[in-house]
């Protein structure tokens, strides 16, 4: 059996070991245009922080795992897919048969066009471990650069946490009226922008650049802003090229069942270039997040291996932390609210239906996983003692039978 | 694989368990001398309400969400029990996010901790078993 699996992330490291939980014979290719080993995505503002080392980074699996799971690694960009004949084209021009293939090609910055950007010299987007690099180099280690970023989401956010002590003065455009747009409400999102303002962060929301000079932003409000580095963190877009190629259903991503199998036989796709079924909101979307393409990837090698893994769980959730301030989320905020605030913490859960919808959390976030969990179990909350587990996460909350369960194993008394 | 499993009926509420663990990831070779006058950060904590309590620890789950969801590996299995490497974690989260037992908690050192069933320090067998006064927790196969 040949599986091969395009794309170097966690949706391929989850496909390898599912794929292994059930064949330890298969020959598994992966195929990685980065020319690393597998990564956590996500640390990359760690490591510009200093609070992870490249080596460590690169650790995500250590080097022997690309043994122990027998995994080719080929460092080679596919650039075509052949379902019929069941080939990916790589770009030197070889071929590579697969019995079974997994696209978990992630995604790419999306760089909408802006007047001038041309003549900006130092810029970067802010999506792999050579844009860090990249960017670290452009900071130089003299603290005396100004940098400006568009977009105030979470990958600019984590950007400029990483890079806050390097640099001489941190502006922040966004076109949206708040922070975190996508995760966050505009009451908790204040809080963490008020907190990272008294850190020395600028924002500049509802706003956006009109034009670019090769040192100066000039924005729609008529601000200027001088800058000697650009970090431009609008937004990504998924990598989705090879699958229509092939044949496969592209909505907005790739259209996945809950098996991670695609409409093409053969063909199986997780993590950021496939489209996820949210149930706390019940609508199919990507959920570009690390843990949801370890799942998807996951389901996907246990059902190229053969066996019969369906995953139904997926719900946007984030954990984060902001210069000292964390902050949890998960599921969907429409619904019946319970709001507290306490010196200095921020906490939302959301109900509907009798289930838990979603929450936030900033500040406090201790155990917060026993509300996610109630989430994507999808637990009638008259089944446990709902005052209980409002006012904090505990599974006092439970039955004592589903305690007994829960901490017993499958033992009852 | 031997887990750690919990028997509420038989707990005092007596906070034993978390002592023993707080003694026993000292790195101490002292009770006194690890816990006197200290504020304790014990990876095993007891839930306790009117005249009900018992402990809780990591589960060492056989399909560890945890492990799934660590953004840096810092989280792994080693023979069915699930281990941290304090060094890799980057302190963000996203296993206390995602554990449905409440079992991780955030260390003084930034990282994350919880329950390695004492098999990284030099006790080797957990020690909240040990010190429990009534079998209330107990380290056995199920
Ligand atoms: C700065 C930043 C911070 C983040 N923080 C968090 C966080 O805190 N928590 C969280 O849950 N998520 C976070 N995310 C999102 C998370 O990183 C992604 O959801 C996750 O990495 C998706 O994994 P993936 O395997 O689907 O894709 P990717 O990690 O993008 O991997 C896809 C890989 O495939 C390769 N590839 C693409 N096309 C080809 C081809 N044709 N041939 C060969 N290789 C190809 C790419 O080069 C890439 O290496 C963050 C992302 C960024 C950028
Ligand atoms: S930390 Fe939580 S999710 Fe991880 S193994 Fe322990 S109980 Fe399971
Ligand atoms: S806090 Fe540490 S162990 Fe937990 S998910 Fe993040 S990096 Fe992994």
């Amino acid at each position: 059996m040949n599986y091969v699996i395009i794309g170097g992330g966690t949706a391929a490291v989850g496909c390898v070991e599912g794929i292994r939980a059930l064949d330890r014979e298969g020959n598994i290719t992966l195929l990685a245009a980065e020319p690393y080993p597998v990564y956590g995505r996500p640390l990359i503002s760690y490591l510009l922080e200093g609070k992870t080392t490249e080596e460590k980074m690169l650790r995500y699996r250590e080097p022997s795992w690309y043994e122990e799971n027998a995994v080719t690694l080929l460092h080679r960009r596919a650039v075509g897919v052949d379902s019929g004949a069941r080939t990916v084209a790589l770009d030197d021009g070889s071929a590579l048969p697969y019995d079974r293939l997994c696209i978990a090609t992630g995604s790419r910055p999306f760089v909408p066009p802006m007047d001038g950007m041309d003549t900006v010299a130092n810029q970067t987007s802010f999506m792999t471990l050579d844009d860090a690099k990249h960017l670290e180099e452009m900071l130089g280690a003299g603290k005396d650069k100004k940098v400006l970023i568009i977009g105030a989401g979470l990958i600019g956010l984590k950007c400029a946490e990483g890079i806050l002590e390097r640099c001489a003065s941190l502006d922040i455009v966004d076109l949206a009226g708040r922070i975190l747009p996508n995760v966050m409400l505009p009451e908790p999102a204040g809080i963490i922008q008020a907190h990272l303002e008294s850190k020395g962060i600028r924002f500049h929301l509802s706003d956006s650049v009109a034009r670019f000079t090769p040192d100066t932003a000039t924005l729609k409000s008529g601000e200027v802003l001088p800058f000697d580095v650009l970090v431009v963190a609008v937004g990504v877009r998924p990598n989705t090229e090879l699958a229509t190629q092939a044949g496969c259903s592209v909505e907005r991503g790739i259209r996945v069942d809950s098996h991670s199998a695609t409409d093409v036989e053969g063909i199986w796709a997780a993590g950021d270039c496939a489209l996820s079924h949210d149930i706390s909101t019940d609508t199919d979307h990507i959920l570009a997040i690390l843990p949801n393409a370890y799942f998807q990837g996951e389901t996907a090698g246990r059902n190229m291996a053969g066996g019969d893994a369906s995953f139904t769980q997926a719900i946007p959730m984030n954990a984060s932390g902001f210069c000292g301030l964390h902050m949890i989320t998960a599921g969907s905020y429409e619904g019946d609210t319970y709001l507290s605030r306490e010196d200095g913490s921020y906490k939302l859960l959301v109900t509907r239906d009798d289930r838990l919808a979603g929450f936030i959390l900033l500040g406090e976030v201790d155990r917060a996983g026993i509300y996610t969990a109630l989430i994507r179990e999808e637990t009638p909350l008259s089944s446990i003692d709902f005052a209980l587990i409002r006012e904090k996460p505990q599974l006092m909350a439970f039955t004592r039978a589903e305690r007994a369960k829960k901490l017993g194993g499958v033992k009852t008394w | 694989m031997k887990r750690v499993y919990v028997n509420e009926k038989w707990c005092l509420g007596c906070h034993l368990c978390e002592y023993y663990c707080a003694f026993a990831n000292s790195g101490q070779s002292s009770m006194v001398k690890a816990l006197k006058g200290r504020r304790i950060a014990p990876r095993i904590q007891i839930e306790e309400r009117n005249n009900i309590s018992f402990a809780v620890s990591c589960r060492h789950c056989t399909d560890p969400i945890c492990v799934k969801s660590c953004i840096s590996g810092a989280l792994s299995i080693v023979d069915g029990a699930v281990f941290i490497d304090s060094d890799k974690c980057v302190g963000c989260y996203t296993c206390i996010l995602t554990c449905p037992y409440g079992a991780l908690t955030h260390s003084e050192q930034g990282a994350v901790q919880k329950c390695e069933l004492c098999k990284t320090n030099e006790f080797g067998v957990p020690m909240c078993v040990q010190g429990c006064p009534n079998q209330a927790i107990v380290y056995e196969e199920r």
